[in-house]
């Protein structure tokens, strides 16, 4: 059977086997490919699908893309559960078994410097959210409450009307500006406690699906070991403070700190 | 060798919701190495693609009224056509309320 390879992590041998259900990109199971000491973790793919131009024209389909991302990650998170896998970017493909070996006995030295510094290291996301009330949501507190009933009653007059809207105004500002300070604090308690840290872009509400303005989106290098302990302290400094809610992702591999690992310079065609 | 240590249960992981956070990752982060398939994500405007995340296409964003990337200039032609165009016509708006005031300097 012809096929491409896709390759979804490089790591160090690992005795603990994976999940035996586990499949990758395309349905087929990943399998392990051992050279000068060294794993890549990869599968077989139709070449249909993922030689370069179909590959492209798939990158730009949503629903293609979500199950490949997915797929992707899902083997990442199984190479987690046993060993410390250095993440490769989404579609990074090979003709065949003997291109990745090229390629990994090409880049040996920096994956194993990189592997080092990474060893049972894992990333943690978190990430904060400002919800300031919603006009509908600010009702819900007593004062608005005895206001709309009295409003009820009366008609509204234009002043009134506007007085509100700058008191919500305020309120929205007032819940921005200790969501940010909270952040602040958080990424300052954290990042002492981590390894290293990352900020990232704050992601957009509208793309997220999530509610509320994204204020911090940072990834944190932990060791395995005070991962549990990582996690309580991100419990305990969590704000009761609404308004503010926090998020934690993770384990994830640690994709946020690869960057160590030098881009291969452009290759002029 | 590897011995993983404990970890504690899985936060937030494969919900529907966090599909953003695997594509931040995935897209965004890890190795970037060259295959033999030269697909540079870049290229293919991962701007579009994170666009995307989540709503189902450009066409539906736009139905939904998420749109607001066609008015930047970092992430839109078209936008930075626009933004040349106000650009043009504010400058010659200031050109034409100078022109009478210098005209009027000029004349004796």
């Amino acid at each position: 059977m012809t096929g491409l390879r896709y390759v979804y992590a490089v790591c160090r041998p690992f005795r603990s086997a994976l999940q035996s259900q586990l499949t990758g990109v395309a349905g087929s199971p990943p399998k392990q490919l051992t050279h000068h000491g060294l794993i890549a973790v990869v599968s077989t793919v139709p070449e249909a699908d993922f030689a370069e131009e179909p590959l492209r024209a798939h990158l730009e389909d949503l629903d293609w893309l979500t199950a490949t991302a997915r797929a992707h990650q899902q083997v990442i998170d199984a190479l987690t559960v046993v060993t410390t896998p250095l993440p490769l970017r989404l579609a990074t493909v090979f003709r065949d078994d003997s291109g990745v070996r090229t390629m990994m006995e090409a880049r040996e030295e920096d994956f194993r410097r990189v592997l080092d510094r990474l060893e049972g290291r894992v990333e943690w996301g978190v990430k904060v959210y400002a919800e300031p009330e919603t006009s509908e949501g600010a009702e819900t507190s007593e004062a608005k409450e005895a206001a709309e009933a009295k409003e009820a009653k009366e008609p509204v007059s234009g002043r009134d009307y506007l007085r509100r809207r700058r008191m919500q105004t305020r309120a929205r500002e007032d819940v921005w500006q200790k969501a940010a300070a909270f952040a602040g604090r958080l990424h300052e308690t954290l990042s002492a406690f981590a390894e290293d840290s990352r900020l990232h872009a704050p992601q957009n509400a509208a793309l997220s699906g999530a509610s509320g303005q994204n204020m911090l989106n940072a990834a944190y290098l932990v060791p395995r070991a005070d991962s549990e302990e990582f996690v309580e302290l991100v419990d305990r400094e969590k704000d009761d403070a609404p308004g503010i809610r926090v998020e934690l992702t993770g384990p994830w591999a640690a994709y946020s700190f690869t960057d160590e690992f030098a881009e291969e310079p452009e290759v002029e065609p | 060798m590897t011995t993983p240590g404990r970890l504690p249960q899985p936060y937030g992981h494969d919900s529907s919701a966090n599909l953003a956070d695997i594509l931040e990752r995935v897209l965004d982060k890890g190795v970037v190495i060259a295959g033999d398939i030269r697909i540079n994500l870049l290229d293919i405007e991962l701007l579009t693609i994170k666009l995307r995340l989540i709503v189902a296409s450009v066409d539906k964003a736009k139905e939904m009224g998420i749109d607001w990337w066609e008015d930047d200039p970092a992430l839109s032609t078209r936008a930075r056509r626009d933004e040349l165009a106000r650009e043009n016509a504010e400058l010659r708006e200031r050109l034409a309320q100078l022109e009478p005031a210098r005209q009027q300097e000029e004349a004796p």
